[in-house]
């Protein structure tokens, strides 16, 4: 792929379940490999993206330099290494909906998640979850594509057309919580059409929620998946 | 030819037709797939024309320069480019943005008098010897690469083959964690499902079809069910873990974790796989006459002399077919293990599952494939051997 | 004589606690999809029976949710023709195999029986990469013909059991009081076998209707049956729905059962009345 068209911004983030949680609650994605300070399993997904990047934020890497760490031999070690720290007290989920089904069943104790995963489970089921921001992974979501040889192509542009006009991208917020990818759709968010509640608070692109964020670099990672995904098959197997 | 040779030909013909097209040809495709691709060496035809031709020491002619100067940009155009970029990426992290940023600036960029120089000027990687090595090596039709790495192993530069770094093998230990699996899970089956076996078979006519609908509503049961259920007994707040709280056996925070790892992936395994060991091992005991333990008994043999000397070798067929079915499903097993393995209980065919939907490396996932299909070949001569594949009986 | 006694009690009780592993898990699953309460497990209130603690709510949310019904149509018409398909050629071939003129029997048997053998991962790769290259992947069709192939061993090896105590001599009579083979095929054999093939295409049946993995490779959304659908409930989310699907399946696999030995029962009651005879 060398471009095309993102109908949203996700986020990957990490979120906990107060009810399972004690006293001292997490602020930080430190706190998420801290198993001294809170002891008990986390729910990560069973891919190297955005866990690599965590684990080097929380191993100290200065976000603007996490892609460039991991550009080296050395900063991919150390992102593993500290991997290795919370390994044995990791349940991987695979389906976006798992996480929030295993922070409500208390099968573990925080879990990464997709923000938007977790607002529902907040919002439409009232569990009482609460999403880290600190060190969030923004990302870049839903993108469009067109069969090849398609006969009905211009419907399908003029579908693509519409998709990405500012009001289209502000109505997925109306649902959950997804930032649009245009400027022009930002001030077009408003509240959740089932609920009425402000969208505002859980927006991921918020500069709010924004303030130790990492953008994942979709060219980086369209380089190293494949020699990375293997890698992690190996270090999981181990 | 007899006419009653035709008529019995002519009978069986339909379904062996049936087989050999919609069974045996997708098996055949799949091992064909292993080692045989042209969907990329088709996307770059003529470069790899000129290259057959090349000795892989210095850089290539000029020729294949030009071929590929040509090639990419239309590959790009007619969206078959990555395919090519995709394979060759799995090779070298890398080759993809090169191939792909290539594709795009050949039209764009001024012609520099040859195409080396020009291909140089858009990336140096194109004056480097190992680029033209990895597209040669991407887009061959016929490779073993996909053999050698579903076995850990890897070519050196001086073409030897060595089995990769202990932590970057990937295939071989899971492929003896699931034989690993497999056998135990075959042999927790025999220790449950012999004596069960024996019972039903000793029991009076009335209780003996009681006990055998016992075995047999599990194994008319919905795999996906059991599955279900052993996720409702084992996770973290199932019914097991409440029970022993409620106890006091556990704690809140110490509740046992049964799911979601290796013990998740045994204890369903050997529900689902039980009744194929007990139900042959049932149809042998049947046809053991009782009156000969009796008669080992009247000579003054003890019960255990009786059942080891007597009974136990006349059951060796049963063990044999019940052992043999058992580890032939496990060792392919993909549902129970991909709902409740989590990581640490994954097997084979999880990894296969994971190269054809997720990775699309579908040459690896097809010889991972291969190496299971003739694993499996080779047991099932043995069990054809040892029992006889028409005295399968099914219930 | 007392050892002896412990012995036995051990082994009773050793038995007791396999058969009880056996059953347990799928017993539990039943009250627990009456569970008014979205969990797994049994709250206070169903302990002390309490009606308020028991509810129908997850049927109901079956009951109206589409998908459920749409998978259910889907497994329906996929079993069925696979059952239909299954059962012909599995039959014919099995009695061509019956005939002692049948050359390279062991061979073609081994062939024939072989989907049965093979791990279901590796025939939904294999079909999976065929399936698409000549177009069948993601189509009713490509199912049906998937199904059938998995489906067919179970009735060559049902029917050549009964064909086993059938008795030849009885179409060489038919024969000779002057009926063309089909004739005799359709008034003599069949019906004698028939229990054999029935229990035979019940077996199909109930292979397509359990199989996942074959859809999960090639099917498309279109072609979502009841045990794909599960899957996607285990995976994404395990709600009380799906215990209550699970319950339906249960019943409709007890039923399955009884009817095969109901049918076993008849076929053998047959074999004896006709050696009698």
């Amino acid at each position: 792929m060398e471009c095309g068209p993102a109908g949203l911004y996700y986020s990957t983030i990490y979120a906990y379940n107060r009810k399972y949680m004690g006293e001292q609650t997490p602020s930080s994605i430190e706190d998420f490999f801290d198993l001294d300070k809170f002891p008990g399993r986390r729910g990560m997904r069973r891919v190297p993206f955005a866990n690599l990047e965590f684990a080097l934020i929380a191993d100290g890497v200065p976000i603007d330099e996490v892609y460039a760490t991991l550009d080296t031999a050395d900063g991919i070690d150390r992102a593993f290494a500290k991997l290795d720290t919370i390994k044995d007290d990791v349940v991987w989920w695979e389906a976006g909906a798992q996480p929030p089904q295993m922070l409500a069943d208390g099968e573990v104790l925080m879990s990464t998640a997709y923000n938007g995963r977790i607002f529902n489970a907040q919002i439409l089921e009232a569990q009482p979850f609460v999403i880290v921001w600190d060190g969030q992974l923004l990302s870049l979501g839903g993108p469009l594509a067109i069969v090849a040889g398609t006969p009905r192509i211009e419907a399908a542009l003029a579908f693509v057309r519409f998709a990405n006009r500012p009001q289209s991208l502000a109505n997925i917020s109306k649902y959950i919580s997804y930032s649009p990818t245009r400027l022009s759709a930002e001030t077009l968010v408003g509240t959740h059409l089932e609920t009425g509640i402000d969208m505002h608070p859980h927006m991921p692109a918020s500069a709010e929620n924004m303030r130790r964020a990492l953008k994942s670099d979709w060219r980086w990672w369209s380089e190293h998946r494949d020699e990375l995904n293997e890698r992690f098959s190996a270090w999981l197997a181990r | 030819m007899p006419h009653a040779r035709l008529v019995s030909l002519a009978l069986v013909l339909p379904l062996f037709a049936f087989v050999g097209v919609t069974f045996v040809a997708p098996l055949a495709s799949l091992l064909s797939k292993s080692a045989y691709e042209t969907r990329i060496h088709d996307v770059i035809p003529e470069t790899m024309d000129v290259l057959a031709a090349w000795d892989g020491q210095d850089l290539p002619p000029e020729a294949a320069f030009a071929a590929i100067a040509k090639e990419l940009p239309s590959a790009r155009a007619n969206r078959t480019l990555l395919r090519l970029s995709g394979a060759a990426n799995r090779l070298q992290s890398g080759m993809r943005s090169l191939i792909t940023r290539t594709a795009q600036r050949v039209p764009r960029t001024e012609f520099a008098g040859t195409w080396r120089e020009t291909l140089a000027e858009i990336d140096e990687d194109w004056a480097d010897v190992q680029t033209w090595i990895i597209i040669e090596s991407a887009a061959a039709k016929f490779t073993l690469r996909h053999y050698l790495q579903a076995l850990d192993l890897e070519a050196q530069p001086d073409g030897s083959i060595k089995a990769r770094p202990q932590q970057e093998r990937v295939y071989m230990p899971l492929l003896w964690r699931t034989l690993l699996v497999s056998l135990s899970v075959t042999l927790l089956c025999f220790l449950i499902g012999y004596p069960i076996a024996m019972l039903i078979a000793d029991a009076p006519p009335r209780r003996r079809n009681l006990l055998l609908l016992l075995v047999l509503i599990p194994f008319w049961t919905s795999l996906l069910v059991r599955t279900t259920a052993w996720i409702v007994l084992l996770q973290r707040q199932g019914v097991i873990n409440d029970f022993l709280v409620t106890l006091g056996f556990l704690r809140d925070d110490t509740r046992l974790e049964m799911i979601y790892n290796m013990t998740g992936t045994f204890v369903a395994m050997t529900h689902v796989l039980l009744p194929f060991m007990v139900l042959p091992l049932y149809s042998v005991m049947r046809s053991i006459p009782q009156n000969q333990l009796r008669a080992s008994a009247s000579l003054g043999a003890t019960p255990i002399q009786g059942f080891v000397r007597v009974y136990f070798p006349q059951t060796l067929p049963g063990i044999g077919a019940g052992a043999l079915l058992v580890f032939i499903l496990a060792i392919g097993y993909y549902i129970t293990p991909a709902l409740v393995g989590g990581s640490s209980g994954q097997l084979i065919a999880n990894m296969i599952a994971y190269h054809v939907q997720t990775s699309l490396n579908w040459g690896l996932a097809a010889a991972l494939s291969s190496i299971l299909l003739v694993a499996v070949i080779v047991l099932y001569l043995l069990f054809n051997r040892l029992v006889g594949i028409d005295r399968m009986r099914l219930g | 004589m007392r050892l002896r006694r412990l012995g036995q009690f051990g082994f009773n009780a050793y038995c007791a606690l396999a058969f009880f592993f056996l059953v347990a898990p799928i017993l539990v699953i039943i009250p627990l999809s009456f569970n008014a309460e979205p969990y797994f497990t049994f709250t206070q209130g169903m302990l002390r029976f309490d009606a308020d603690a028991y509810s129908l709510r997850w049927y109901e949310t079956l009951a109206e949710d589409g998908q459920w019904l749409n998978a259910l149509v889907n497994s329906l018409i996929i079993g069925t023709a696979a059952t239909a398909l299954a059962t012909l050629l599995g039959t014919l071939a099995a009695l061509g195999l019956a005939s002692p003129a049948m050359p390279g029997r062991a061979l073609i048997m081994s062939i024939l029986i072989s989907p049965m053998i093979t791990p279901v991962i590796i025939i939904a790769v294999g079909m999976f990469f065929f399936y698409s290259s000549i177009g069948l992947a993601q189509s009713h069709l490509g199912l049906i013909l998937a199904h059938t192939a998995l489906g067919a061993p179970f009735v060559v090896i049902t029917v050549t059991a009964t064909l086993a105590g059938f008795d030849p001599t009885l179409m060489r009579a038919a024969a000779s009081l002057g009926a063309g083979p089909v004739r005799s095929f359709l008034r003599v054999q069949l019906p004698l076998i028939s229990p054999g093939v029935f229990s035979g295409g019940l077996f199909a049946f109930a292979a397509s209707f359990d199989e996942v993995v074959v859809v999960l490779f090639m099917g498309g959304i279109e072609q979502r049956t009841i045990p794909r659908q599960m899957w996607a409930g285990i995976r994404e989310q395990i709600s009380p729905t799906l215990l209550a699907v699970a319950v339906f399946l249960i019943v409709f696999s007890v039923l399955t059962l009884l009817l095969v030995e109901w049918l076993r029962r008849r076929s053998s009651s047959a074999a004896l009345a006709k050696s009698i005879s």
